[in-house]
């Protein structure tokens, strides 16, 4: 497979460690009241979609960028990859 | 001798090979089976499970039956098709699946008993009684079975792995394939043209078809020439493109070097993996059988293979010169197989044409409406039984071509779940449009088969392709070429009581199928399962479609409602080594070395892998017969004067910015915010889960710049998991990371005379103990000027300090330790003595931190700070681990010269011991020479009330248990005075 990262273009995706579903950006608060509900959610629950996926992947062999790559899971087509750091930041703002 | 003339084979270079032992003579340009029919041999090979005499059906990778052992010693390879062995001089070849020799096999009582062996055998006989199947049957049928042997021995050649691009691969090199590289190849554009055979030119190299009203080869040869002139064009012989992956990556063997005796210096295949923009799949086509009454004779082979063997290697297929040849066709391509034998000079029988209604081409006897309905011939084929409007006749032959008509090589357009589409007229499955993106079938390989229109649709792809990629590619002049007749009637097999096969490799014949019926095993997927057809090595490339269709007749649907096979990697078989790439032995995976590996070696340490490190695990000295005299003596020197280590395999992590400190607090346990410039702290790193992941110290050289270490084995995976909460949880916290394991050199210094030692190397530093207590750290320079980090911290429980250099200055400082300490008895210590010293502080390394513990287990649960969050911190004091009771702590054998063995189960003394008693585990052991006595570390439910408690360790593995005492796991210094002074 090969993976288009943002800033290096397509790169394969030998050169990356796979980590899984993005919404493992999306920590729980700790100081929620609910915050062991949540982090047990987060820490063992995932989607398994069949069907596009946002997920994350690590750039280990490269340039050490997390990216938050979405891809159809039934085809392996590859529809987007961003910088993790910009997507947080964007959806913090 | 029975070569005929003319052909592609090069008699001036004649060559000796063997078979069975016996001597033969081929000539370059031969494969094995075109050496062996030229030199009369039909005999070949045993079937699989009747162990019928076999010999050769096809004329490429698609054959089915002849198969051999190559070559002798390491390199003995089984299952190589004869059809695909090039020849070399002194190749030597031995037919396989047969006990005794080759013409009288004693296995070859399977074929009386065949009634037995029908399909599902295997299921159903040896099913019962259940416990037989390991110990008897199995290893019965697996000695009785499977072809070819290994020689057990490591395979002696290089193998290598690569990696290319470019924008139009293309997958055969026969007319369509020629074309579409000469399209795309003039277009400028970057072609790999690969190919599983020797030469270029596929078919056309078999046919005696005319280009341009000249031998087909001038124009292949005009081809090749103007390919190779173009810097764009690789191209790929000997190469098997097998399959086809994501986004345009292809996979394919290169057999660099199986056409020689031995490779010599070079690698004898290479893996490659291919990204294409564009392919082109001009595979061709691969011809099928006619199943009847005992059609699989050595001498019965497929007309088209008869007529490679015959245009291409000038070899007949019978034994002798003059021996009759027979056609059974039900189409038009079998008559052209006999006009090219006549045109040979070959004594043609004539032409059994399924078809009432069919005409001779030329001058041979036409047997119209007709069918072959039995054969003679123990060892190969002397007469076959023609049958026409009931009436039956006799004729003696030496060999029969049979012409069933083309399948296309639609294999890997079906690799992404591309369904083959049914094509009528064709009387075949075509490549369907949802197939590999960007993968264009053409010629043969589209249902194009002949010769004109191949090359026009092997430069129709071409243009298609690279218009897609915005290449624009013209027209080229083709040759003047024409497409043979090709009609042919839907006959597939000829009805009878005796035996036809249908997949020869693996035995299964007509009947089978009808018994497969009949079982209600009809799906397809199910028939192959219960009759292994197209199983094994072939695939069933010959046999899948008769398969397909006798299976239709017999449930009345159609043959597309019946199904199709579903085509997986690889297209043909794959070895191991070439997919393992030369990734073996020291090559499995990269050996890193330590800055002082060289030294150490020189020193004749003993080395140990570490993950992927090399590290010195002990440093013999002379008259030391015993790895445990050099450990005991390396931990009591750093107890009692002082012992250089190279630690610099630990991980080590960079962390600057105005936020690190607000960062280490959230990646680690304990607070790191508040740690002094110019001080260290012990840090315990949590899983999200609540669990413990790593340990190591966290040192803050400068305001906004600390420096953490993480145990080997997860270096890389502690940086990854920081970079992760820096870039995906936490991005707004202004901190960099860099891993720095590999930059820095580190060094650890221990022992009693540690500081005497180094007071000799820093320059103008104070490290008495007031000026650099326990747990600083310092960025300073020593030697005279050269900078380095110096930290006051101990893993042995003695006066210890790390020092760390930039790398390359590793060995340096190990050598220049080692001279200015001599006078204090300097002694390096390698790994063992580490963990022995370390085991005897009580400090825990890996087999303590092993992904199922928590702070709290090893006594640091006050380390979770309850006044921040950190990675884990909620987890960790959730229900389950916040009661966990068992705790880390030491253990002494009441009889000291007693090894606890790591793994052992503790148990409270006198109880049964099983799992709902189970109290706990050694994690550690090793001898002390300080205690003078074997000693362990491991978790204990209530283990810190417990000490005193006589308890038993027991080692169910070995049969053994011991008593030992619980103590506590600091075995020396408890009170931790010794790295305080």
């Amino acid at each position: 497979m090969l993976i288009p990262h943002p800033l290096l273009g397509l790169r394969d995706s030998q050169e990356f460690t796979y980590l899984g579903d993005a919404n493992l950006m999306h920590r729980p608060d700790p100081a929620a009241e609910n915050a062991e509900a949540a982090f047990c959610e987060y820490v063992f629950l995932r989607d398994n979609p069949a069907g596009v996926h946002r997920e994350l992947w690590f750039h280990e062999q490269g340039d050490r960028s997390w990216l938050v790559v979405t891809r159809d899971t039934t085809t392996h087509e590859i529809l987007g990859a961003e910088l993790a750091s910009d997507v947080k930041l964007g959806a913090a703002q | 001798m029975t070569r005929l003339s003319g052909g592609l084979i090069d008699r001036s270079k004649p060559l000796n090979f063997t078979f069975n032992g016996k001597s033969y003579r081929g000539f370059e340009g031969d494969t094995l089976a075109s050496a062996l029919l030229a030199n009369g041999v039909q005999l070949m090979g045993r079937s699989f499970k009747y162990h019928r005499p076999r010999g050769v059906v096809a004329a490429g990778s698609e054959e089915p039956n002849a198969m051999v052992e190559l070559r002798t010693g390491a390199r003995q390879e089984p299952n190589t098709r004869a059809t695909m062995a090039e020849l070399y001089d002194g190749l030597s070849a031995r037919s396989q699946n047969h006990m005794g020799p080759l013409n009288r096999d004693l296995l070859a009582v399977n074929d009386l008993m065949s009634p037995f062996f029908a399909a599902g055998f295997y299921y159903k006989t040896f099913m019962w009684p259940k416990a037989f199947w390991e110990k008897l049957y199995e290893p019965a049928i697996r000695k009785a079975a499977g072809l070819g042997s290994l020689s057990m021995l490591p395979d002696p050649d290089q193998y290598d792995k690569g990696f290319l691009h470019c924008d139009l691969l293309i997958v055969g090199a026969g007319a369509a394939g020629l074309a579409a590289a000469l399209t795309a190849g003039r277009a400028g554009a970057e072609v790999i043209l690969a190919d599983e055979d020797f030469s270029l030119g596929g078919r056309l190299t078999m046919e005696s078809d005319t280009l341009d009203e000249a031998e087909a080869a001038a124009w292949i040869a005009s081809v090749k020439a103007e390919l190779e002139s173009l810097p764009n064009v690789r191209i790929m012989t000997r190469t098997t493109v097998f399959g086809v992956y994501d986004h345009g990556i292809f996979g394919a063997v290169e057999r660099v070097a199986d056409h020689l005796k031995e490779p010599g210096a070079k690698v004898r295949q290479t893996l490659w993996r291919i990204t294409a923009k564009r392919a082109v799949l001009a595979a061709g086509a691969t011809e099928r059988h006619i199943p009847f009454a005992d059609n699989d004779r050595p001498g019965v082979m497929m007309a088209g293979a008869m007529r490679a063997y015959a245009n291409r290697w000038a070899a007949s297929p019978v034994k002798r010169d003059g021996d009759a040849i027979a056609i059974f066709t039900n189409g038009d391509d079998g008559h052209r197989t006999a006009m090219d034998l006549i045109a040979k000079g070959a004594n043609v029988l004539g032409v059994i044409d399924a078809r009432a209604g069919a005409e001779a081409l030329g001058d041979y006897k036409l047997f119209a409406g007709a069918t072959v309905t039995g054969t003679k011939g123990r060892l190969g084929l002397t007469s076959i039984e023609i049958t026409r409007n009931g009436t039956s006749e006799w004729h003696n032959v030496g060999a029969l071509g049979v012409a069933g008509g083309w399948n296309p090589n639609v294999h890997l357009a079906s690799h992404h779940r591309g369904r083959p589409v049914w094509d009528d007229r064709l009387l075949a499955f075509v490549p369907s449009a949802d197939g590999p993106k960007g993968l264009i079938p053409a010629g043969a390989a589209a249902g194009k088969g002949g010769t004109a229109e191949a090359l026009a649709d092997g430069m129709r792809a071409a243009i298609e392709a690279l218009s897609e990629i915005d290449v624009t590619a013209s027209e080229i002049a083709l040759p003047k070429a024409e497409n043979a007749a090709s009609d042919q009637a839907a006959f597939w097999h000829v009805p009878g009581d005796k035996r036809a096969w249908v997949d020869f490799q693996n035995d299964v014949t007509v009947k089978d199928i009808a018994l497969a019926h009949k079982e209600n095993m009809k799906p397809v997927e199910h028939l192959k399962r219960w009759t292994t057809l197209g199983m094994a090595t072939d695939q069933g490339k010959t046999s899948n479609i008769s398969a397909l269709a006798v299976m239709a007749e017999l449930t009345g649907k159609s043959i597309p409602e019946t199904g199709t096979t579903i085509f997986r990697p690889p297209y043909t078989g794959v070895s191991l080594s070439v997919l393992g790439g030369g990734d073996t032995g020291n090559n499995f995976r990269p050996s890193r070395l330590t800055p002082t590996h060289h030294w150490a070696e020189k020193l004749g340490a003993e080395f140990v892998e570490v993950g992927q490190w090399m590290r010195a695990q002990y440093f013999p000295r002379q008259g030391e017969t015993h790895w445990r005299q050099a450990v005991d003596r390396e931990v009591l020197a750093v107890r009692a004067g002082v012992g250089i280590c190279d630690v610099t395999t630990l991980g080590k992590v960079d962390v600057q910015g105005a936020d690190a400190g607000e960062f280490l607090n959230r990646v680690y346990a304990n607070m790191m915010g508040t740690l002094a410039v110019g001080k260290v702290r012990y840090g315990l790193m949590l899983r999200e889960d609540g669990h413990l992941y790593d340990d190591g110290t966290c040192a803050r050289l400068f305001e906004d710049h600390y420096v953490v270490t993480t145990t080997t084995a997860n270096a890389g995976l502690v940086y990854r998991q920081m970079e992760f909460f820096h870039q995906c949880v936490w991005p707004e916290l202004d901190v960099q990371l860099i891993s720095t394991t590999d930059a820095w050199a580190q060094i650890a210094v221990a022992g009693p005379k540690s500081r005497e030692l180094l007071s000799r190397i820093v320059d103008e530093f104070d490290i008495s103990n007031e000026g650099f207590p326990f747990m600083g750290c310092a960025a300073l320079t020593i030697c005279g000027g050269l900078r380095a980090r110096l930290f006051r911290i101990s893993f042995s429980g003695e006066l210890a300090y790390e020092v760390a250099v930039p790398a390359r200055y590793g060995q340096a400082l190990m050598e220049r330790l080692m001279q200015e300490g001599a006078d204090l008895g300097v002694t390096p210590y390698g790994t063992e003595a580490l963990g022995v010293l370390r085991i005897e502080k009580g400090h825990a390394a890996g087999a303590e931190l092993n992904g199922q513990t928590t702070a709290q287990m090893l006594g640091l649960g006050k380390m979770v700070s309850m006044k921040k969050d950190s990675v884990g911190a909620v987890m960790s004091r959730r229900g389950g681990l916040a009661e966990d009771k068992r705790r880390l702590v030491g253990l002494k054998p009441i009889d000291g010269q007693q090894q606890i063995m790591a793994g052992s189960h503790l148990f409270t003394r006198g109880t049964a011991q099983e799992t709902g008693t189970d109290q706990g585990w050694v994690t550690s052991s090793c001898y002390s020479p300080h205690l003078k006595s074997y000693i362990a570390l491991g978790y204990l439910e209530e283990g810190d009330t417990r000490i005193g408690e006589q308890i038993t360790a027991a080692n169910p593995l070995e049969g053994k248990t011991l008593m030992a005492e619980v103590v506590s796991a600091h075995f020396v210094d408890p009170e931790g005075g010794r790295l305080r002074d």
